[in-house]
């Protein structure tokens, strides 16, 4: 598989990660792994797929995003603030008493978050509720909906695919961010969730398993999507939970971590 | 005496009559919409009514997103399972992100008969009390619900409607000015007040009466929202009677007899009886024999008022 790493979406999901790294190091602790486990994919979202307006964040035709894995919000802020919904230097404010950056996403307090999530399963329901409005509406709005491979574990996820696919939400795209591991340990020895593709399937879903640190393929996997009609889609994304940061890579250690001001500086890749 | 129509079926007509100039309004259900009556609205309005099954957790989380694209949606399910079986969903996808999401709970408490002990929710008023930016109501009768449903469709926010769906004892022939955040006043009494909701408040304007006759002056108020409760019609009834017992078909724990003595003891503390379920889980039966079984008769309302008229005259 060839990755080319200075491609823009490539380079723009380097910035999300950096500055996520950054963002997590100077407050000393958080939810690291699975943050920058979704570069590339809110690279390809906000950097090509999603029809969105940072000057106008609450637009009725925008594109819908709900991180459903509402912890990964450091990341979602990073991307957020590189598409301008608010100036980079608020990232500083992260989880700070009174910041509008809370550590999992909250859509009242934070421009350009779509949907609270945290507790998770319920931001899957959320943007199936999003979809169907688009339907109801007959907007031609897209809700992309990034879920963890341990948010699979939560029935919610399998209820509000169910629906999903029963009421042929086309204009749903979730994105799968299977890096394999939880707080506890290894997915599939604590509850093993997989075969991933085979269930979304059996569940009526269009299925994609890619490689999930490309932003490019993930994108064009995304206007392949767009043109399916009747089923929503799934893109699984195979990814590495704490990607690109040297000392947690690959470690269920870094779900939630603490770091240095040495060690999140050793991590920013130029 | 009983109203002449069941409650949801004027649920389901104020609904449809205000859809037609609302096209923001949906309407959900988990695979009860034939006990919520909702079967007229999903054939007028198809596009915006979804069953999404047997998945209440799903169907509120669908409601959140459907809210903050503008929808107004009301979320229907028998009492314990819209709201003790989704609370975590409730708290976070509408209560936290303050969504314009309605609840409808069915066959409040004892009025899920012989559904029995699991269907009967004596603590749902509790769980939605407890959340923020959660608005509980719950009206006695049709005349009630025909009232107060542009309100409750025009209220922004996150709304639970504890909705008994068959014929209520009629309390008002028609109500004139309602308000969904004030209580009524049905009447005046000097020895005490029995402040009441839902199917309690024919009963308690049945034990004023019953009362009356023993030369006993009983009032009776009305209280349809729980929360926020109306504190007015609280504080003045203890100052004009010095005696209140509450009335309600639900625990005695965090239900209307809990808002109504948080009331008391911080603004003018006065004796209180409650009569209400006292720490049980439900079982199945009609609803006069649960009443008995419960403690939520007419009569206990009697006894109710005799015991804190007595507690009053020892406090002097």
């Amino acid at each position: 598989m060839k990755v080319n790493e200075n491609s823009y979406l490539n380079t723009q999901a380097k910035k999300i990660r950096n500055l996520t790294i950054e963002t997590i190091g100077k407050f000393g602790v958080g939810h690291l792994g699975g943050s920058v486990s979704i570069a590339e994919a809110l690279s390809a979202i906000y950097f090509d797929a999603a029809n969105v307006d940072p000057k106008n964040p609450k637009w009725s035709e925008r594109d819908r995003i709900v991180l459903s894995k509402g912890h990964a919000g450091s990341a979602l802020y990073c991307a957020l603030a590189l598409k301008g919904y608010f100036d980079i230097s608020l990232l500083d404010t992260l989880n700070r008493n009174g910041t509008t950056l809370p550590s999992h996403c909250d859509m009242n307090k934070t421009t350009g978050v779509d949907m609270t999530a945290g507790s998770l399963g319920q931001g899957l329901s959320a943007a199936v509720g999003m979809a169907l409005a688009g339907k109801i509406d007959k907007k031609d709005y897209t809700v992309y909906c990034i879920i963890g491979d341990g948010e699979c574990q939560e029935g919610q996820i399998w209820e509000a695919s169910m629906f999903a696919a029963s009421r042929k939400l086309d204009n749903l795209i979730v994105l799968l961010d299977n890096n394999k591991m939880q707080i506890d340990g290894l997915t599939k020895d604590i509850n093993n969730i997989e075969p991933l593709d085979e269930k979304f399937k059996s569940f009526g879903f269009n299925v994609y398993s890619i490689y999930g640190h490309d932003a490019d393929l993930i994108a064009k996997t995304i206007k392949k999507a767009k043109k399916v009609s009747g089923k929503p889609t799934v893109i699984i994304l195979d990814t590495v939970k704490g990607k690109g940061v040297h000392f947690c890579e690959g470690q269920v250690s870094s779900h939630s971590i603490t770091m240095t001001e040495e060690m999140w500086k050793s991590a920013i890749k130029e | 005496m009983t109203d002449e129509r069941e409650m949801r079926q004027v649920y389901t007509e104020k609904l449809m009559e205000l859809a037609e100039k609302d096209d923001s309004i949906c309407v959900l259900e988990a695979d009860l919409m034939k006990s919520t009556g909702t079967a007229p609205f999903f054939e007028k309005y198809p596009e915006r009514s979804f069953d999404v099954g047997i998945a209440e957790a799903n169907m509120i989380g669908v409601a959140a997103g459907l809210a903050s694209c503008g929808k107004k949606p009301f979320c229907a399910s028998f009492t314990p399972f819209i709201t003790r079986r989704c609370f975590d969903q409730i708290a976070i996808s509408v209560c936290y992100s303050n969504l314009n999401v309605k609840l409808i709970g069915t066959d409040p408490s004892i009025m899920a008969e012989i559904n029995g002990g699991t269907h009967m929710s004596m603590e749902d008023i509790g769980i939605m009390r407890s959340l923020a930016n959660m608005v509980i109501f719950e009206p006695c009768d049709s005349a009630m619900l025909s009232a107060s449903m542009e309100q409750v469709v025009n209220y922004k926010g996150p709304l639970y409607l504890r909705l008994f769906r068959k014929k209520a004892e009629k309390v008002f022939d028609k109500i004139d000015n309602f308000d969904l955040f004030k209580g009524i006043e049905i009447s005046k009494g000097k020895d005490c007040t029995i402040i009441a909701s839902g199917i309690m408040v024919a009963r308690a304007i049945n034990a004023a009466k019953t009362l009356k006759k023993e030369g006993i002056s009983v009032g009776v108020s009305e209280i349809h929202t729980i929360k926020p409760i109306d504190k007015d019609i609280i504080i003045s009834a203890a100052k004009r009677s010095g005696a209140i017992v509450t009335a309600e078909n639900h625990s005695i724990y965090n239900g209307l007899s809990s808002a109504v003595s948080e009331v008391l003891s911080e603004h003018f503390p006065v004796p209180l009886s409650r009569v209400g379920i006292n720490d049980r889980f439900g079982e199945v039966g009609k609803a006069q024999y649960l009443s008995e079984v419960f403690h939520i008769t007419e009569n206990d309302i009697c006894d109710a008022v005799k015991d804190c008229i007595k507690k009053k005259k020892a406090k002097k």
